[in-house]
């Protein structure tokens, strides 16, 4: 694991290490067992195509998990999330590369922590923004 | 056809419903296999949750199957958006009561024809009556 970030570290515009994801059907699958979503436009391709989708399509929240660990992979183990938000705007389809990225937009100070707005997205290989969102975290500090 | 009625009599009839509480014991093997369904290898997952199980892996699901089963034109589902606040950690060990209310529909005119979102609010309290998680989804019907 990286080396443990600090709030005076980051600055607005700074980036967090993106992450690449290739989920295949096996891992859907698993995640559909581990999450309880069992909808089969994420493992069942006639379904999926007979419901006017280009095939099995990543789960919404499996993305928004790898979101997820870009954040928690460089908050280390000091800093904490506070708030996690994405917005499902594209699909991911099943063994493709989903890109997942975030830059800090603000840091800032309140009750007593020093906090950091962070912008998160995943993309497809088609450079589309396929989940968007939001993260608030609580960084330590060096002083 | 921007006057069909989307909002069927079922949808409506469960909004500001509360369902629940339904219960969760985080128990170790659960949280093992949701770090490895999204392929994540934190050791931190063995003590607790990642972000998004609560989310994901919790679910009000009596008012999902409401919401997923209602009767009405629009077939097709999809996941809006999704949105986590962190109270409290989950950790491995603790039983977590989840509830969640629909709190509110929207009926609008997409270019394959009229959507309907759905807003929902879910509330994850952990064996002590403190709120771990609040959490709020959007669902698409289209």
């Amino acid at each position: 694991m990286a080396e443990q970030v600090y709030y005076e570290d980051i600055e607005a515009g700074s980036e967090i290490p993106a992450l690449v994801k290739r989920p295949d059907t096996r891992q859907l699958v698993k995640f559909a067992g581990a999450s309880g979503d069992y909808y089969q436009i994420h493992y069942d391709k006639d379904f999926a195509l007979a419901s006017g989708l280009p095939g099995v399509i990543v789960h919404g929240w499996l993305t928004l998990s790898f979101l997820g660990q870009v954040l928690t992979d460089w908050l280390g183990e000091k800093g904490t999330l506070v708030k996690l938000n994405g917005s499902y705007r594209g699909m991911n389809l099943v063994h493709e590369d989903i890109i997942c990225g975030g830059k800090v937009t603000r840091k800032y100070e309140e009750d007593g922590r020093q906090l950091a707005r962070v912008e998160i997205w995943a993309e497809n290989p088609r450079g589309e923004k396929t989940v968007t969102g939001q993260a608030v975290v609580a960084l330590p500090s060096r002083a | 056809m921007s006057d069909v009625p989307v909002i069927s009599a079922e949808i409506e009839g469960l909004l500001n419903v509360e369902f629940g509480p339904e219960v969760y014991e985080i128990e170790k093997g659960m949280v093992a296999r949701f770090a490895a369904a999204i392929d994540d290898p934190n050791p931190a997952w063995r003590e607790v949750v990642p972000p998004t199980l609560a989310g994901a892996a919790l679910a009000p699901s009596a008012l999902m199957h409401r919401i997923f089963k209602a009767e009405g034109p629009l077939k097709r589902i999809l996941n809006g958006s999704s949105e986590l606040e962190y109270l409290q950690p989950i950790r491995v060990g603790d039983t977590i009561s989840v509830t969640g209310r629909l709190t509110r529909l929207r009926q609008v005119e997409g270019k394959d024809g009229p959507t309907l979102f759905m807003f929902t609010e879910v509330t994850y309290t952990n064996q002590r009556g403190e709120v771990a998680v609040r959490g709020k989804n959007t669902i698409v019907r289209y």
